[in-house]
């Protein structure tokens, strides 16, 4: 019978419901192990891509024309010409990520962000990296051709380098995001992922859940779950800051595919989006690009800062967030959507999750998980939930998901301002 | 799952839509305190309607046709009223809201959200912005 333990109350009382109770650890789960890429850092890869990053969009051709049909090389990049602090660090965080075993700058000329500035960056972290100013190397088709030279032998470097190792679920980092929700996102989809959290920080693992946009009326809910008062602190402060945005910018992360799958208001979104974040105490908030200082469940904050609010929206889509995700070291990121959805992701494989079989059934070839099965009878949400974990274990292992199988890399990236990740406590304590 | 095992009817297997054919008649109350249950399965108008849950075990009518996913107001709601799902208010009650009836856009509002009510009822498509 029901497993809901939820006390009636309004969203200003008292925390409101938890929607799950803590799921057992499944003990075949324990002891799995599979093998990664250790990086000079201590960090562990469970891939071992190359990355080409272009530093404004009049590169950006050159740099998907220098990656194609070379199967284990991503693009990032960033648009603009002017630079941007959060760009940078996202860029920097992603090309030092412990996927990615080389990486490839590649600029015009012109613009502000610098990539020998990004390959200097990577090299210090132990990898090769090379760059390079397309007006330096005669146009379009020589670039590309310079660029795949330096490609073949970043590819080189990187395969001599691979130390492969161990690797257990306290070396794993996942996020979790949502996107394409109905209803039965909040019932099923979020909390098979939330109760695979609870496995995963049980194993020592880290977790990672974002979209503090989608906790509106859920402030009391998200200080209850802090993990030390500090946490509570600075999860107080994220959603104020959140609540502060969503009402000066007017905007509230809701689409019109929600509308049509069932879901009436951001407060109801909000109620079934936190449910990703599973039981386990909150150990704070992290912002973008910055690393959980240790392992248990985060926050990631993703909102641009009080002073830039008149620039820029949040969450434009879900393509934003994934990134945010893996530049806080997210070596594989679990993706609901309840209506479906065709991305996969840059540096580290998306692994899709319905809760809506009627999607599954309509999206087999893209959607990894049916957690519709709960809803009907066939699992019970622990058994969901350890069927999860052994194909996060299956992806960590090198099976391709099935967007990496289709070849999906989506990267997105656009201004924002967030201040300099903080060393406050709740983050560093 | 979330209520049990038992529920499940034989014949329904591995990926078949399982909440269309099995759950077509039924709809999921999160919580003791709401006003509202989630279909499991698409509802006819008229169509009898099993509400499960951890508050009751009941059934009503349904007064048109509910998705997948969409909500059944389970009692009557007046108007300006709390919306409870989840144990938390998700909207208000835009006019009154009989049993059995489909909560949606068109009769409930967020507290927060003014646009979205300005939205198709049906596509949720927003036809406040000029193409034009």
């Amino acid at each position: 019978m029901p497993e809901l333990i939820a006390k009636p109350t309004s969203n200003d009382g008292v925390p409101p419901v938890s929607i799950l109770r803590p799921g057992k650890t499944a003990s075949s789960q324990e002891t799995r192990t599979w093998r990664g890429y250790l990086r000079p850092d201590g960090r562990k890869g469970i891939r071992n891509h190359l990355l080409v990053v272009y530093t404004v969009e009049c590169a950006s051709f050159v740099a998907q024309e220098i990656a194609k049909d070379e199967p284990d090389t991503h693009v990032i990049g960033f648009p603009g010409c002017y630079d941007n602090d959060y760009a940078i660090r996202l860029m920097l965080a992603l090309a030092t990520h412990p996927n990615i075993g080389g990486v490839l700058a590649v600029g015009l000329g012109c613009e502000y962000t610098q990539p020998h500035r990004i390959a200097e960056a990577v090299r210090s972290s132990g990898r090769p990296a090379e760059s390079f100013f397309i007006q330096e190397h005669g146009g379009t088709r020589l670039s590309v051709a310079f660029g795949k030279d330096h490609l073949a032998s970043l590819r080189a470097r990187a395969q001599e380098n691979a130390v492969k190792v161990p690797m257990t679920w306290a070396d794993l980092t996942i996020g979790a995001e949502c996107g394409g929700s109905d209803g039965t996102s909040g019932l099923a989809g979020n909390p098979v992922v939330g109760r695979a959290f609870d496995q995963l920080v049980d194993l020592g693992g880290s977790a990672i859940f974002e979209e503090v946009v989608e906790m509106i009326g859920l402030r009391d809910l998200m200080v209850s779950r802090a993990a030390s008062p500090q946490a509570a602190q600075k999860l107080g402060a994220t959603y104020d800051k959140m609540l502060n945005y969503c009402k000066a910018v007017r905007q509230y992360s809701i689409s019109p595919g929600n509308f049509a799958g069932g879901l009436t208001t951001i407060e109801e979104k909000s109620m079934g989006a936190f449910a990703k974040g599973g039981s386990r105490p909150i150990q704070g908030a992290i912002r973008v690009s910055e690393r959980p200082p240790h392992p248990g469940l985060w926050l990631l904050d993703s909102v641009p800062d009080d002073h830039f609010m008149q620039f820029g929206y949040t969450n434009p889509n879900d393509t934003e967030g994934i990134m945010d995700l893996i530049a806080a070291g997210a070596q594989i990121v679990l993706f609901i959507t309840g209506r479906g959805s065709v991305i996969g992701s840059a540096v580290a494989p998306l692994v899709k999750i319905t809760g809506n079989a009627r999607t599954y059934r309509n999206m087999t070839e893209d959607m990894d998980f049916n957690a519709g099965r709960v809803l009907s009878g066939e699992l019970t949400m622990d058994e969901a939930a350890a069927e999860l974990m052994d194909l996060i274990a299956d992806v960590a292992s090198g099976q391709p998901s099935k967007p990496e199988r289709l070849g999906h890399r989506e990267f997105f990236l656009m201004y924002k301002h967030q201040d300099a990740p903080s060393l406050e406590a709740g983050c560093r304590a | 799952m979330i209520w049990g095992r038992s529920r499940q009817i034989a014949g329904i297997s591995g990926d078949e839509p399982a909440m269309t054919v099995e759950s077509a008649a039924s709809a999921f109350q999160v919580h003791a305190s709401d006003n509202v249950a989630t279909l499991l399965g698409e509802a006819a108008a008229g169509a009898p309607l099993q509400i499960v849950g951890p508050a009751q075990n009941s059934a009503l009518a349904t007064l048109e046709k509910i998705e997948l996913g969409h909500k059944v107001a389970i009692t009557a709601i007046p108007e300006g009223a709390p919306i409870t799902k989840f144990g938390v208010v998700i909207g208000i009650a835009k006019r009154p809201i009989e049993p059995g009836e489909w909560v949606h856009l068109h009769n409930c509002r967020s507290q927060l959200d003014e646009r979205s009510g300005r939205f198709d009822v049906h596509t949720g498509e927003p036809g406040d912005n000029a193409y034009a």
